[in-house]
């Protein structure tokens, strides 16, 4: 399954890569929403995208709204990983596509039960 | 936990196991030792001794009293999560749940049970399940019983608030957004899930209460912490309570065998469930 993780800060990149990785999954990054795009075009079998709020360029809300606008990838999952928390602001993000919302901080089996709330199939965990 | 100073002799470790024994029916192994360090560290502090020793020094001079029931409370394990392990509630949602409520058209009443309910997130999935997924039930009698033995537990269970990192594991964001209220860097779940749950004191290794039948029983990741004598009591017990057509849930790691041969495994959408053994089949 292929991957593609969008953050601004390359250790926050690592931090997710080492979560998902383990999990037998092709990863892909991106600094920012223009990239992430170009990723996609690159890695057309992508999945999965973990997607920061707030980076330079485009943000991860325009980012989630360009994807979504094409139709070609109606079954990819979003998961927008943010210090964002306001309810708000997380309605908004859930209004432009996102599947699901994981809070930073987080740990590793958050990310993981939220991945297996949307479905992503993942390699049973002992 | 390599590396951590030790400060508790292997007599005073004995003392503790015992206890908890005595008290809780808790079992703990030989080389469980930082697990009790690691548990009473904190409560230590908070009582004001300096080492985990002095507070079982302490706690030997002091048969009754609160002491011995906060080192119960710091020895249970609080580990959960939201919809934890999503496929039991799969199997409620799916099956267990528009079984029984055909099943019981007639009287329009449903009595869960969570045994051992901890902070709430059990009984608040739950809930949850039921709001999302079942709206007829608003007009039914339905009665979602959660027990702990753990006051400090139960009290937090009670007030629906819980931080951000609990909100984060296992929780659907669409749920979050529509079932709590922010508060500062918290988040509290709305009075009409909370009022759907009754949230009770219960030691399962002491005597029951008397309560009417139950429909479904939630029985997870309980039993790992018992002896064989205790698991079999508690499920025999469980056995009297449950309707005839009743579901038990148990953890990954548990199962009846050698234990109750009164249930039976079914396996419902991936996981597995306890089920009454009818009457009249011959056991083996």
């Amino acid at each position: 399954m292929q991957v593609l993780i969008v953050d601004d800060s390359r250790a926050m990149r690592r931090i997710l890569r080492n979560i998902v990785e383990p999990l037998g999954f092709r990863i892909a990054e991106a600094g920012h929403g223009v990239e992430g795009l170009q990723q996609l075009i690159e890695h057309p079998d992508t999945t999965l995208v973990l997607v920061d709020w707030n980076m330079p360029e485009m943000n991860g809300i325009d980012f989630v709204k360009h994807v979504r606008s094409d139709p070609k990838h109606e079954q990819l999952k979003l998961v927008m990983v943010t210090t964002e928390t306001e309810p708000a602001k997380m309605a908004r993000a859930m209004m432009a596509g996102v599947d699901e919302f994981v809070m930073k901080p987080f740990t590793s089996d958050i990310l993981l039960e939220k991945l297996q709330l949307i479905g992503v199939p993942l390699p049973s965990v002992a | 936990m390599k590396g951590a100073v030790v400060t508790l002799g292997l007599e005073e470790f004995q003392f503790i196991r015992t206890f908890l024994q005595q008290e809780s029916a808790i079992q703990l192994d030989d080389e469980k030792q930082y697990l009790v360090e690691s548990r009473l560290q904190p409560l230590a502090r908070r009582e004001g001794f300096d080492t985990v020793g002095e507070l079982v020094f302490k706690l030997r001079a002091n048969k009754t009293g609160v002491l011995r029931q906060k080192v119960v409370e710091a020895m249970t394990t609080h580990e959960t999560s939201f919809f934890r392990d999503i496929r039991p509630f799969e199997a409620l949602k799916l099956s267990v749940l528009p079984k029984l409520i055909a099943a019981r058209a007639a009287t329009r009443e449903l009595r869960i049970w969570c045994m051992a309910c901890s902070t709430g997130q059990e009984p608040y999935s739950l809930a949850l399940l039921l709001r999302e997924n079942f709206p007829e039930l608003q007009s039914w009698k339905v009665k979602i019983l959660a027990t702990d033995l753990s006051m400090q537990v139960l009290e937090k269970a009670k007030a629906g608030v819980f931080n951000q990192l609990e909100v984060n594991r296992g929780l659907p964001t669409p749920m979050l957004m529509k079932y709590f209220q922010r508060q500062g860097m918290n988040w509290q779940i709305n009075d009409a899930i909370r009022q759907m749950i009754d949230f009770q004191p219960m030691n399962l290794i002491e005597q029951w209460p008397l309560m009417p039948p139950i429909d479904v029983v939630l029985l997870r990741n309980v039993l790992i912490y018992f002896d064989i004598e205790t698991k079999k009591s508690i499920l025999s017990r469980v056995r009297q309570r449950l309707r005839p057509d009743g579901y038990l849930f148990l953890g990954g790691a548990e199962n009846t065998f050698n234990l109750d041969d009164g249930f039976e495994r079914v396996e419902l959408e991936r996981s597995s469930v306890y089920r009454m053994r009818r009457l009249n089949e011959t056991k083996d």
